[in-house]
C-alpha cells in the first residue's frame, strides 16, 4: 500500500500556548484515519496544519512533497476539505456550488474549465441532483452539508479532510454522509481523514485512529485497538466502554 | 448509490454545458444590457437645460468625425466639450463604483458593503482634500496629486477598516462593517473639516466637490476613467469564480485551491484604485457601489461570471439618469450627483438591511 501522506514532528502554538506537540502520522491509500479525543486535545488543529490554515513547525508530506511548496490550486486536487457547517451569505444555486468544487482544474486567464461530468457525478452521488437548481438558502443542514460534500467530490481529490462532517446533523444524514465516505474510499489511491466525537461512529467507520490528549498522542494504530478501554479511559477520565455500553443496552 | 465516477467521467459531456450557472452572461443578456446602455448614453447627450434633438446630434458628431465645419458652432460646443466628455465620465465612474462595490460585496460576504458604507470613499476624499488643500504635486504629472493621493488613501483607509473589522469581530458580519463605516467616515470628514479651517480661500470649491459632481469633466478625465476602468476591471472579471468562492465561504474558498491572501489583497488594490480615481474625478457619489449590485442580483443572481458583466453595464446607466435628475430637476440650476445617489441609496439601504435582518430573525 501507498503512503499518501506523512505528517512528521507537527507542533502548532498560540502565542504560549502549545496546542499540538510532536504529532506523528502516516496514511496510506485505502485508510480512513479517525481522530478522536477530548474538546481541546488538537484535533482540528493537525486538520487546519494539513490543509495550511495555520503556522505550524514540522513538515505535512503529500506523497514525499512537502505540501507548504505546494501552490493552493494544486494542492487542491490531491487534498479536498468539508467542515462542519457553512453558512452561505448569498442566493447561490447548489450545482453553482458543487461546481466550484472544479475551480482547481480551470485553465486560460479567465480560468474557464472544460465540460466535464464530475459536477453530475457528484450530484448523482449525493443524492443532489433534483435540487441542482435550488438556493442554497432554502436547504435544510442536511441538504446543505451533502452540497459541500458534492462538491468536494466534483474536486475529486486523493485525501479527504472531513472536520466533524455530521456535527449538526441528525442520524439519517449522519448515515448517509459516512456510508457515501465509505462508497467514495472504495476507489483505488484514496484515502480519508476524519475528527469525530462520536466513538461509535469511529469505530464502525474508520480502518485507523489517532488518540490525542492535551495535544499529543495518547494512542495510534488499527482502531479497534485504538478505541478500547486500555487508552480511551485515561484520555476521557472515564470507563467509556462501559458507559458507551450501558448506553447502548438501553435501546435493547 | 453506485460510485462509478471516473467510469461516468466521458458520458455525458452534453448535460454538463447545461448546468446551472456554467457560463456568464449569454450574448442575448448581453446585447440587451449594451442596447440600454447605449440608449441612455444618448438620451443624456440629448438632454439638458438645452434639449438637442437626436438627429441634430448625429448630423453634428458626424460633422466633428468628418472635419466638415457645418455644425452649428454651440450644440457643437455644448455636446463635444460638455456633454459628451460629462456623460461619459458619468457612465464610466457608475460602471466603475458599481463593479467595486459587487467585487467588495463577495470578498467580505456582506450585501451592505461599498466604498461609501465601508468609509473607503472618505478615506479617499480625505487624501484628495489633503492634495486639493496643500497643493500635492507630482513632479512631471501635475494634475495627478489628487488622484494618487486619492488611490493611495483609499487603499489606506481599505486595510485600516478591515483590520479594525477582523480584530472586533473575526466573521466580519454586517453590523460590525456599518458601524465601523461610520465611525471610520465620521473621523475622515472630520479631519476634512480640520483641513478646511486652514485653507479660507479654498472652502468653497473643496466643499462643492466632496458633495460629488461631475460637471466640467474633460475628455482627459474621461480616458484615465477608462484606462482605469479597462485594467481593474479585466482583473476584477478574471477574479469571478474566486468572488464566487469568498462569497460563499472564505475556509471553502481555500479548500477549493483559492489562494486566499493573494485574491484578497489584489482585489483590495483594484477597488482602492478604481474608488480613488473616481473619487479624485467627481467627489464622493455614495451610494452606487451598493445599489447596483443589489438590483442586478434579482436579475443575475450572486454569481459573479454573470453579476460582474452586468453590473457595469447597470452602474453606468445608474449613474448616467441620476446625473441626468442632477441636471434637469431645477434646469438650469443643477444638483450634486452625490445627492440624487445619496437620496435613492439611503432607501434602498435601509431596505437591504430591513429584509437582511427579518431573514436572520
Amino acid at each position: 500500500m501507498k503512503t499518501l501522506l506523512q505528517v512528521q514532528d507537527l507542533c502548532v502554538s498560540y502565542g504560549r500556548t502549545h496546542i499540538v506537540e510532536d504529532v506523528s502520522f502516516s496514511l496510506d491509500e485505502g485508510q480512513w484515519l479517525m481522530l478522536v479525543g477530548p474538546n481541546g486535545a488538537g484535533k482540528s488543529t493537525i486538520v487546519k496544519a494539513v490543509m495550511q490554515d495555520t503556522e505550524y513547525s514540522g513538515d505535512v508530506l503529500y506523497r514525499g512533497k512537502n505540501v507548504r511548496g505546494i501552490r493552493p490550486g494544486e494542492r487542491a486536487r490531491y487534498i479536498g476539505a468539508l467542515s462542519q457547517n457553512y453558512s452561505v451569505g448569498f442566493a447561490y444555486t447548489v450545482g453553482e456550488v458543487v461546481r466550484l468544487g472544479r475551480y482547481a482544474y480551470g485553465k486560460g486567464l479567465f480560468r474557464s474549465s472544460a465540460p466535464d461530468s464530475h459536477v453530475e457525478n457528484a450530484l448523482r452521488l449525493t443524492g443532489m441532483t433534483e435540487l441542482a437548481d435550488h438556493s442554497v438558502l432554502q436547504l435544510s443542514g442536511g441538504e446543505l452539508q451533502r452540497t459541500f460534500l458534492a462538491q468536494v467530490f466534483a474536486q475529486d481529490p486523493k485525501i479527504l479532510i472531513l472536520d466533524e462532517p455530521t456535527n449538526h446533523l441528525d442520524l439519517i444524514y449522519q448515515k448517509q454522509v459516512f456510508s457515501l465516505i465509505t462508497d467514495w474510499l472504495r476507489q483505488p489511491g484514496r484515502a480519508a481523514i476524519s475528527v469525530v466525537h462520536d466513538l461509535s461512529l469511529a469505530r464502525a467507520y474508520g480502518t485507523e485512529a489517532l488518540l490525542l490528549d492535551k495535544g499529543r498522542i495518547a494512542a495510534q494504530g488499527p482502531v479497534r485497538k485504538v478505541l478500547s478501554s486500555e487508552y480511551l479511559d485515561g484520555v476521557y477520565g472515564m470507563d467509556v466502554c462501559r458507559w458507551m455500553g450501558q448506553m447502548l443496552g438501553q435501546w435493547n | 448509490m453506485n460510485l462509478s465516477m471516473e467510469a461516468a467521467v466521458n458520458n455525458d459531456k452534453q448535460k454538463d454545458r447545461r448546468r446551472p450557472g456554467r457560463e456568464g452572461l449569454s450574448p442575448l443578456a448581453c446585447t440587451v444590457f449594451a442596447l440600454v446602455t447605449v440608449f441612455t448614453f444618448v438620451l443624456c447627450i440629448c438632454l439638458g437645460s438645452v434639449n438637442i434633438p437626436a438627429g441634430k446630434i448625429f448630423s453634428t458628431f458626424a460633422s466633428a468625425v468628418s472635419g466638415s465645419a457645418s455644425a452649428d458652432q454651440t450644440e457643437y460646443a455644448i455636446l463635444l466639450t460638455v456633454r459628451l466628455p460629462r456623460v461619459l465620465c458619468v457612465a464610466l465612474t457608475g460602471a466603475s463604483l458599481a463593479l467595486s462595490g459587487a467585487a467588495m460585496q463577495g470578498l467580505l460576504r456582506n450585501p451592505l458593503a461599498d466604498g461609501s458604507t465601508l468609509g473607503v470613499s472618505s478615506g479617499a476624499s480625505l487624501g484628495a482634500v489633503i492634495a486639493m488643500a496643500f497643493g500635492a504635486i507630482v513632479p512631471g504629472l501635475p494634475a495627478s496629486g489628487t488622484m494618487i493621493m486619492a488611490m493611495l488613501s483609499a487603499f489606506l483607509s481599505m486595510m485600516i477598516i478591515i483590520v479594525l473589522a477582523y480584530k472586533i469581530d473575526y466573521s466580519l458580519s454586517t453590523n460590525t462593517i456599518i458601524l465601523i463605516g461610520i465611525i471610520y467616515s465620521m473621523f475622515m470628514n472630520s479631519i476634512i473639516s480640520l483641513i478646511l479651517t486652514m485653507v479660507p480661500d479654498k472652502i468653497k470649491n473643496i466643499t462643492f466637490w466632496t458633495m460629488g459632481s461631475l460637471a466640467g469633466s474633460s475628455m482627459k478625465n474621461a480616458a484615465v476613467l477608462a484606462a482605469a476602468l479597462l485594467v481593474c476591471g479585466t482583473v476584477i472579471l478574471r477574479y469571478a469564480d474566486e468572488l464566487n468562492a469568498f462569497s460563499i465561504d472564505e475556509t471553502n474558498a481555500a479548500n477549493i485551491g483559492v489562494s486566499v491572501k493573494k485574491v484578497r489583497l489584489v482585489i483590495l488594490i483594484m477597488v482602492s484604485v478604481l474608488i480613488g480615481i473616481c473619487v479624485s474625478t467627481g467627489g464622493t457619489i455614495a451610494f452606487v457601489g451598493l445599489v447596483t449590485p443589489h438590483i442586478v442580483r434579482i436579475i443575475t443572481g450572486p454569481n459573479h461570471r454573470k453579476l460582474l458583466p452586468a453590473v457595469l453595464f447597470t452602474g453606468a446607466v445608474f449613474l448616467m439618469l441620476a446625473d441626468l435628475l442632477a441636471r434637469m430637476i431645477f434646469r438650469p440650476r443643477e444638483l450634486p450627483i452625490g445627492v440624487i445617489t445619496s437620496f435613492v441609496g439611503a432607501v434602498v439601504f435601509v431596505f437591504i438591511f430591513y429584509r437582511s435582518r427579518s431573514r436572520r430573525a
